[in-house]
């Protein structure tokens, strides 16, 4: 029912034993599609680029001393801003929830509708796109470039080369420049970045980033989705028969062969082997062998196939998204079903739904403020000249909040300890600390009791320290001989 | 070897070598592989010529960059000590009370003062400060020369009998290896020291001993007993002793009169050093004064005048 068209042209077909270790690149000339998906396309790479290039010029107010840049990663400081968040490095496991949930959101959205991060948002597919685009503008769509590729060197094609990479590598410049804005304030950092003030890691991502840049969606592009990026190897997990991707519908497609102007239609399929599907192809593949591992869903040759029907008046939509069910389905000749619903969509969405709610409900509850505990090991106890026996713990105060806080700290569990804090000086039973806005601090507290007190060599305690009308509260335990003398 | 086996599959000869069946082929070298293990050998010449290389009987070559890790990291040393000096500034200009109240010198204190610790007084104090059978708890309360601020950093500048002029010095006679009391006195004065802090002794000893005590001991250690931090004669009433609270150990003292030497640290420690560990063992001794309450914690401005005299 299909015919296998030859994509390798050029190149010596593999001999009957032997089989390469690697395919040899076959170059591609994808040329310009025409359509709503090109058009969409563009808007989502302008909107993601845009994003990406100017998101670190965004300014956010925050309270003096930290910086107004609304996403920003200050390693000097230890601090990740976002908008109104700021995180510190213990929070980092946020991330993690975050990663997840970017995995299941993406099995999700696969399920239902195969690859449509890799064709619409993922940055090899958007960089590739406009490396393209900037390609055609030098040297001309795919037949320009073809005869060009045949043609020897001539003053013509080194200026329209020199003039493509040029303008590839300032891309690519912007692009490695973009990503040390996020780490430093932007309107600042570009002065002393030009002016070469800037730390080593700042050149060298900016200098790794330009050439990842410049060589996967320059050189390489096609390349990395097939054997670089782990993706295609095991979305096919995720896809099934029910899942909607971009489609050649073979039950009105075959069979195919050409058509001219004023044949019938009858008889035949709606394909008129025109190969637009293929020549659009940013992977170099015909849609029409097939759901197939190099695909990404770019959905391009549907707008190729549309122009075309168009052209010879008949119903666009001959490559579409569809599954392969109701293609199937439609061949036998029943009427198709979508299911949505499936077990691993049901699978998904509430392992997205079960993260997402447990990240929203830790991030929502998690306080600006933290108490930490470290009992002294060495020595365990110390006995004082008039017998008492005193421990000594170190509690670390953490106040993430833009103002001072004054934490009361307390030690609850022991009958009328005796609190020391070296620099701070006890009122009661409470210690008073003061702690800078956004700041940790550490403090001594030693706690005496007297021997007639002691019972039991470990006695557990409750550390307890309250600001702002939060009680928080840390285990931990006196330590002494016990009921000896 | 003419007589060498062609691979029908690949038209490569075989090395001749068979592991159950199976051969292995003589494949030449790829180009790129041996290009690189020339330039390796190249490399290594290289290397011999401007590296040390060579073991010779008496040393080894040089080579002629005089490369030498070892004087790398004297040198490095050197500046690191030089950039600790930097950061010490800090804690130089500041008084050992501004240091201990002050939240981020505290810390920086804390933290600097820790490493000179661990360096330099946790062979005989102990890694936490603890101490040991003739080596002061440095955790406690008990301050043979004084707990305050000033007399630590005293304490750790010149040291105790430490040969330094400025040295803290003092000495307990040996009464009975010099034989200057007789064997049944010291048995005596032992009873009288157990009696001294609150335990049962033999009170006929005690009513002995009780004018030899005023005459040869209360100079120092006071009339009742209870020390003096001015010649670091040590309390003879409270809990805490330094080698040992039982009668052996006590007529032991009392016999041999023991003083431990702790060295004069200024030769070996810059001022920073000295006030950051200062701080350290103030703050983890609970930050008292000299006084063995601990309720002289809340009121630390009397004693802290008072050090601050002394530190001038």
């Amino acid at each position: 029912m299909t015919t296998v068209i030859d994509r390798t042209s050029g190149g010596a077909p593999p001999s009957e034993d032997i089989h390469p270790l690697y395919q040899k690149r076959k170059a591609i000339y994808p040329k310009l599609a025409h359509g709503g998906f090109r058009n969409l396309k563009w808007g989502l790479m302008i909107l993601l680029l845009g994003v990406y290039y100017g998101l670190p010029w965004v300014r956010w107010p925050r309270p003096a001393g930290a910086p107004d840049q609304a996403v920003m990663i200050d390693f000097a400081h230890g601090r990740f801003y976002f908008f109104m968040f700021d995180l510190w490095p213990d929070e980092v496991y946020y991330f993690t929830g975050l990663l997840v949930l970017a995995a299941m959101g993406l099995f999700l959205t696969t399920a239902w509708l195969g690859r449509l991060w890799c064709g619409y948002a993922c940055p090899q597919t958007v960089w590739t796109d406009l490396f393209l685009y900037v390609e055609r503008l030098f040297e001309g769509d795919r037949t320009q470039r073809m005869r060009a590729a045949t043609q020897p060197m001539s003053v013509e094609k080194a200026l329209r080369k020199i003039g493509k990479h040029t303008v590839w590598l300032l891309i690519a410049a912007a692009t490695g420049g973009a990503w040390i804005f996020y780490f430093n304030d932007a309107p600042t950092f570009w002065r002393a970045a030009i002016a070469g003030q800037a730390s080593v890691a700042a050149y060298l991502f900016f200098g790794v980033l330009t050439f990842t840049t410049y060589t996967l969606a320059g050189t390489m592009r096609e390349q990395v989705c097939t054997y670089m990026c782990p993706w295609p190897r095991f979305q096919g997990a995720m896809i099934d028969r029910h899942s909607l991707q971009v489609t050649y519908r073979y039950d009105r497609g075959e069979p195919r062969g050409a058509h001219r102007k004023g044949d019938a239609w009858e008889g035949r399929g709606d394909c008129i082997d025109c190969k637009q599907c293929v020549v659009v192809c940013p992977m170099g593949i015909d849609i029409r062998e097939g759901s197939q591992l190099e695909c990404i869903n770019c959905a391009l040759c549907i707008d190729a196939c549309d122009e075309i029907m168009t052209k010879v008046e008949r119903p666009t939509g001959l490559i579409g998204y569809d599954s392969d069910e109701a293609v199937a389905a439609r061949a036998r000749g029943e009427t198709p079903s979508y299911r949505f619903i499936r077990p691993r969509t049901i699978f998904y969405g509430l392992a997205l739904t079960l993260v997402g709610g447990l990240m929203i409900w830790g991030f929502l509850l998690r306080t600006p403020f933290q108490l930490h505990v470290a009992r002294d090991r060495n020595p365990l106890f110390v006995r004082l000249s008039d017998g008492a026996i005193r421990n000594s713990y170190t509690v670390k105060l953490v106040n993430r909040l833009y103002t001072v806080k004054t934490f009361k700290v307390r030690v609850v569990g022991l009958t009328d300890p005796k609190l020391q804090s070296p620099g701070l000086k006890p009122v009661g039973d409470t210690v008073f600390a003061q702690v800078e806005p956004g700041a940790a601090r550490d403090v001594r507290l030693l706690v005496t009791l007297p021997q007639t007190s002691l019972s039991e060599a470990m006695k557990p305690l409750v550390i307890e320290a309250s600001v702002d009308g939060q009680v928080l509260e840390a285990r931990s335990v006196f330590i002494s001989e016990g009921g000896k003398p | 070897m003419a007589d060498r086996e062609k691979d029908d599959l690949s038209g490569v000869e075989t090395t001749g070598h068979e592991w159950d069946g199976i051969k292995e082929l003589d494949n030449p070298l790829p180009r790129w592989w041996l290009i690189l293990f020339y330039i390796c050998i190249a490399v290594a010449v290289v290397y011999w010529v401007l590296m040390p290389a060579w073991p010779t009987l008496n040393g080894y070559t040089h080579g002629i960059l005089n490369q030498s890790d070892r004087a790398n990291v004297a040198k490095d040393m050197k500046d690191l000590a030089v950039q600790r000096g930097r950061q010490g500034v800090i804690l130089e200009k500041a008084s050992l009370e501004q240091i201990e109240q002050d939240p981020n010198l505290q810390a920086y204190a804390m933290a600097a003062g820790q490493a000179v610790f661990g360096d330099n007084c946790a062979p005989c104090h102990g890694a936490g400060g603890g101490g040991g059978k003739g080596y002061p708890n440095l955790r406690d309360d008990v301050w043979l020369w004084g707990g305050g601020l000033a007399d630590i950093q005293r304490t750790i500048t010149y040291g105790i009998r430490s040969g330094d002029p400025d040295a803290r010095m003092s000495m307990m006679p040996s009464f009975g290896r010099d034989a200057l009391l007789k064997p049944e006195v010291i048995d005596d004065l032992t009873e009288y020291v157990v009696a001294l802090s609150h335990r049962k002794a033999n009170p006929a000893a005690v009513a002995r001993a009780a004018p030899v005590f005023a005459e040869q001991c209360a100079a120092c250690h006071g009339p009742d007993g209870k020390g003096q931090q001015l010649v670091g004669a040590p309390n003879l009433t409270d809990a805490d002793w330094l080698y040992g609270g039982d009668r052996k150990s006590i007529h032991d003292q009392i016999w041999f009169g023991r003083g431990g030497v702790m060295p004069a640290w200024r030769t070996r420690l810059s001022e920073a050093q000295i006030k950051a560990v200062t701080v350290y063992v103030h703050v983890n001794s609970g930050g008292s004064g000299a006084s063995s309450s601990p309720a002289a914690a809340t009121a630390p401005a009397a004693d802290n005048t008072v050090a601050s005299d002394a530190a001038k």
